[in-house]
């Protein structure tokens, strides 16, 4: 009874909402927004950056510097960083806003709020998934891939971080305000991309058997189109939530 | 009147006294098939020819297996319930049932180890199955760590009822790539499926053995409904009256 009310009177609410605020008009406006901050808080980009680089780096110092080894490791290596790297860097997506009031403002906006989380979605993704994928070349070169694997390589990260930036965003919303959030932040959203590195990395080693890489990157890429689809509306019913 | 009225039982007053009611039934189911169960497996079924006596756990892993993964989509279900009637009692159950299914989880994984030493020779290989067995493990403590870090037991219920929908369309997708994934790394050095067919006597006690899991799941979920249901009614009149009584 109460719930059907609720339903009406939310209906009702979004309704005029459509007309005369589109949804991407939203998305370009919350994406212009956050990568405006983005753009001013370029510091703390640059230390997620570091971190990737480390983290990589650490690898040859605790397996040794066999160069067969290296190059076996080398992709997974890669990607794990990268997974890292995201998750580090996926606080920032809503805990700022969530914390000076501007995501309630949000989520009382007239823009549809799974439209201005994809545009937040989409400036983190530029921010801190898209240098990753423009980085792992250079990362790939002391690992000993060649240049066709460091290609796939990249190519395999750029459809594959969209994904973990996406998942990731359903993640940082559920654990918005929530007693140790980050680490809770990785119990969930680790398990979930675990599909994402294997198709990921299993490029390269496609490509190193010998086969095509394409059914992996249709994968991902059917991965992506499904999380731009249903990640942003998961990741909004979640910062309702942690609004309420 | 046309039958029982099922919404009745959507209310915690209501459906209380029906879970103290059933709890003892379903432990007694699962106390006598458990017990026909065991008895088959471990005197009747005849020693395998291949594996000799250790193929005698999966009469245990198995139903295992299948109920945690059972578990999760039940689990999935009651939250999706929870989430559009947004009923309490949704989110209760699904949270009772969360422990028993990483439980079975657990003696899957464990019980798998101990089957694969001396038939495989390893406790651990990266096959499919263990593997994203593995990750539905992590999928059931995300699942009660989220639930456990949120105070607002309403916000809780709403926020793990979506991880919860989150993750069990995510559960084929971590299935099939990991059982891709696995056969491009390793081949069929390890195949589980090639198993001869089954002696019908094992089948016939693998199914009473799954048949008591099941019973002790619903046990097991009812006696800890009424746990959090006191827990989380504890101002409302008619637990007050349950006290005094």
């Amino acid at each position: 009874m109460s719930a059907v009310g609720d339903a009406a009177e939310r209906a009702l609410e979004t309704a005029p909402a459509a007309s005369p605020f589109g949804a991407w008009q939203a998305v370009a406006w919350s994406l212009a927004r956050d990568l405006r901050i983005a753009v001013r808080t370029r510091a703390e980009l640059g230390v997620q950056l570091l971190f990737y680089v480390i983290v990589i780096m650490l690898f040859p110092l605790s397996v040794g510097p066999e160069p067969a080894l290296l190059r076996a490791i080398g992709p997974g290596v890669a990607w794990v960083a990268a997974l890292l790297a995201v998750l580090l860097s996926l606080p920032r997506l809503f805990a700022a806003d969530f914390a000076d009031g501007s995501l309630e403002q949000m989520g009382a906006s007239a823009f549809p709020l799974p439209a201005l989380i994809t545009g937040k979605v989409a400036a983190h993704w530029i921010a801190t998934g898209a240098p990753l994928v423009l980085l792992s070349p250079v990362l790939a070169l002391p690992f000993g891939l060649s240049g066709e694997e460091s290609a796939i390589l990249a190519l395999g990260l750029l459809l594959g971080t969209g994904i973990l930036s996406l998942l990731g965003a359903i993640g940082a919303a559920l654990t918005l305000g929530v007693r140790g959030g980050g680490a809770l932040l990785a119990l969930l959203v680790l398990p979930l991309s675990a599909p994402v590195l294997i198709f990921g990395a299993g490029a390269v080693d496609a490509v190193r058997a010998g086969l095509s890489p394409w059914p992996q990157f249709s994968l991902l890429a059917a991965g992506l189109l499904l999380a731009i689809v249903g990640a942003p509306f998961a990741a909004s019913a979640a910062v309702r939530i942690a609004l309420d | 009147m046309t039958g029982i009225n099922w919404f009745k039982y959507s209310a915690p007053s209501a459906f209380y006294p029906l879970a103290v009611r059933s709890v003892p039934w379903f432990a007694a189911i699962a106390a006598v098939l458990a017990a026909i169960g065991l008895y088959l497996g471990f005197a009747v079924a005849p020693t395998d020819a291949q594996q000799g006596e250790a193929y005698r756990i999966i009469f245990i892993h198995v139903p295992a297996a299948w109920m945690s993964m059972f578990i999760y989509v039940v689990m999935a279900g009651w939250c999706a319930l929870s989430l559009v009637f947004n009923t309490r009692l949704s989110a209760m159950m699904a949270q009772a049932l969360a422990p028993t299914g990483a439980w079975f989880t657990f003696i899957a994984l464990w019980t798998g180890a101990f089957w694969g030493k001396p038939t495989w020779g390893t406790y651990w290989a990266w096959d499919a199955r263990m593997t994203s067995e593995l990750i539905l493990l992590f999928l059931y403590f995300g699942y009660i760590a989220l639930r456990n870090a949120i105070d607002d037991p309403r916000r809780a219920d709403r926020a793990s009822a979506l991880l919860a929908l989150v993750g069990v369309v995510n559960v084929p997708i971590i299935y099939f790539s990991v059982k891709w994934w696995n056969t491009l790394h390793q081949g069929a050095s390890v195949s589980v499926t090639a198993a001869p067919t089954m002696a019908k006597i094992m089948l016939v006690t693998m199914l009473i053995m799954a048949l008591a899991a099941w019973a002790y799941t619903i046990a097991v979920a009812l006696k800890r409904v009424q746990a959090i249901i006191l827990e989380r009614e504890r101002n409302a009149g008619w637990v007050g009256a349950l006290a005094t009584a």
